[in-house]
């Protein structure tokens, strides 16, 4: 019997791969539903025997079980957007099926957790210290000193956190893994527990992702015996952005309002329920069961530029040809990614912009598209990599528009705990609808007694004056990376696209 | 108290952590958490109502009122807004009129499919005036 290989990738079945599927099913083929190959504008892919058939249709099922489709994309291994890759975390993207535990034993699941458990907790620590992981969150803060923090710390019981509140616009790496291969988040989170001394953690998943949610419910029931006498349990978001601050992730895990936390005191020694906590993201917990396998920590840190080492899960989104997902090790410039590996704009027409970062990362033009992805490089150039996210905008988007909708999102999602951020982005909305237009003097300004006050009409320099200064307060003042970060997108916009701004 | 709702407060008491578990659990239920909620909860959880109030008004996900209408999410953020979600806002509303709960949503992790909408836990990817069209008059 003919067996046939579809996603079951929340992307896939937004694509129509149920129906594919089931018609495959209807033509006596054995339907195996596997991850996600990360090639999105191809789903629903089809695999059979190896080669692939892109943006099948239900109808196309007769041609392509005939060998006459005009689909076939060829062996989908030798595609150049797959072999240009260097695949660590999503070594098994598009290959296993998620809930299979033969599937994942037989591609090196549990290896790294096996090893881990007969090594001492410390040299864990070390093997992710000596690999050069960061946090793949956004913060890029090394694992293995958090670690050895919260194995250090004394208190009644520790935990591990994975952060799977994944946000931001442009990213879905986290998803992916989750619904693709949640038992290596499971590993990762096992391995975690072991170093540091925890025994309870929680993958706090947001709400907007039903198909992830049900995907690592199913993973832990079947992987518990073997984690054990770790336990994990999935938690659901509630539809809050801030949520994936971490402090105000583990507010709400408590059963509280998302408000952020002022640092110190750092989560490693007093986090969830005042216990150490080591709060890490989906990505760097997936890392880690190929860190922790026979040469891992050393074959991960050869990859890599300057302080930033291994791979990251570059999610390229937006109006790009060719999205999806794309690991690499870190040092692949803007330009490659947009251009020779995501084939420039779907729309076709010039890029204006690309944000990296998400909703708190700087827009920027085509000419950095030198720029190298490495966490150092981009705050060189006033940018973040953040969960590495690339967001592709072709020369139709208003980035002064874009701006006001950076603030506008932040005054949506503020936690409302810290002044700059949750009365700076209301003010910074009104501030850049205002820039341009004329504004007369205020009635009460004009009044003789207001002897300090502006008389004359403000000009947009003066506008823009107060913008720069409004971020920079932002910037400075605010608790946390929301309030903190969305000037990024602002004077970014701003510096770059002045034009839009008149 | 109703006995749906003792059931799901005694369901959830022994977690750590209950509040968020047992909002869910009440929003899933009656379609929203209402102020006799709010004060059983407080209740259970030894909590003034205020401090139930606080949490449940700071989640997008919780509502003080059932609206039993079908829930229509359009991902609105950067990377559909790339792919031109903004131009399909007026005639989406259009469709919905009253009948169709037509809201804006931050990310479905669809991004590289854009534009992207949920009904229930169904998602849709690549929509179009005309997708869009469909899909809020079919739900």
């Amino acid at each position: 019997m003919t067996v046939v290989r579809i996603s079951d990738d929340a992307l896939a079945l937004a694509c129509g791969a149920d129906a594919v599927a089931a018609a495959f099913a209807k033509a006596g083929c054995a339907v195996e539903r596997v991850s996600s190959w990360g090639m999105h504008w191809l789903e629903p892919l089809i695999e059979i025997g190896g080669t692939g058939f892109g943006f099948a249709t239900p109808d196309d099922v007769g041609a392509i079980l005939a060998g006459t489709s005009a689909k076939a994309i060829g062996a989908i291994a030798e595609h150049p957007f797959i072999a240009r890759q260097h695949r660590l975390s999503f070594a098994r993207a598009g290959k296993t099926r998620p809930l299979n535990l033969s599937d994942y034993a037989a591609t090196g699941g549990w290896a790294g957790l096996t090893r881990a458990r007969s090594l001492p907790p410390g040299d864990v620590v070390d093997a992710v210290t000596a690999s050069g992981l960061r946090g793949r969150g956004g913060a890029g803060f090394p694992a293995g000193i958090k670690w050895r923090t919260v194995a250090q710390a004394a208190g009644p019981r520790k935990y591990v956190v994975c952060n799977a509140d994944e946000g931001d616009s442009g990213t879905f790496a986290d998803r992916m893994l989750m619904e693709g291969d949640p038992f290596q988040l499971l590993e990762g989170m096992a391995i975690a527990a072991h170093a540091v001394g925890a025994g309870q953690g929680y993958i706090y998943v947001r709400s907007e992702y039903p198909h992830a949610i049900a995907k690592l419910r199913a993973a832990i029931a079947l992987a518990a015996p073997i984690i054990a006498p770790f336990r994990v349990e999935v938690r659901v978001g509630a539809g809050a952005y801030v949520c994936g601050e971490e402090t105000s992730l583990l507010n709400s895990l408590e059963g509280k309002r998302g408000e952020v936390r002022a640092k110190p005191p750092l989560p490693a020694i007093a986090g969830l329920f005042g216990c150490p906590t080591a709060v890490n993201n989906v990505l760097t917990l997936a890392a880690v069961p190929h860190i922790l396998s026979a040469g891992g920590a050393g074959a991960y840190a050869a990859l890599g530029m300057e302080r930033s080492r291994g791979t990251m899960p570059i999610q390229l989104a937006g109006n790009i040809r060719h999205g999806g997902l794309f690991e690499a090790p870190f040092g692949i410039t803007l330009g490659e990614l947009v251009h020779d590996i995501g084939g420039g704009t779907a729309s076709g027409r010039p890029v204006k912009a690309v944000q990296v970062g998400g909703p708190l990362g700087a827009y920027i033009p085509p000419e950095r598209f030198d720029l190298r992805f490495d966490y150092e490089a981009y705050a060189g150039a006033d940018a973040l990599i953040g969960h590495g996210g690339v967001v592709v905008f072709d020369e139709s988007a208003d980035m002064r528009q874009m701006a006001r909708f950076a603030m506008e999102f932040c005054a949506a999602e503020s936690c409302g705990k810290c002044t700059p951020c949750r009365i700076g982005s209301k003010r910074g909305v009104e501030l850049i609808d205002r820039i341009g237009r004329l504004t007369p003097a205020d009635a009460v300004a004009t009044l003789p007694q207001m002897r300090n006050a502006a008389k004359l009409p403000r000009t947009p320099q003066d506008d823009l004056a107060l913008l720069e200064d409004l971020c920079e307060v932002m910037k400075l003042g605010s608790l946390c990376a929301l309030g903190g970060f969305t000037p990024y997108p602002v004077l970014s916009a701003l510096k770059h696209w002045p034009e839009d701004f008149t | 108290m109703s006995a749906a709702l003792a059931r799901i407060i005694a369901e959830h008491a022994g977690l750590e952590g209950p509040m968020l578990p047992i909002l869910h659990a009440v929003q899933a239920e009656f379609g929203c958490v209402d102020a006799a909620a709010e004060a059983a909860i407080a209740l259970a959880l030894n909590l003034s109502r205020a401090e139930v109030h606080g949490v449940v008004s700071f989640y997008h996900d919780f509502t003080a009122k059932p609206d039993p209408r079908p829930h229509v999410q359009l991902c609105r953020a950067e990377a559909c807004q790339a792919r031109g979600v903004e131009a399909l806002v007026p005639a989406a509303k259009a469709a919905a009129a009253s009948r169709v709960r037509l809201s804006a949503v931050y990310c479905l992790g669809l991004c590289s499919a854009g534009p992207a909408a949920r009904l229930g836990d169904t998602l849709h990817a690549r929509l179009d005036a005309e997708a869009l069209a469909r899909l809020i008059a079919a739900a």
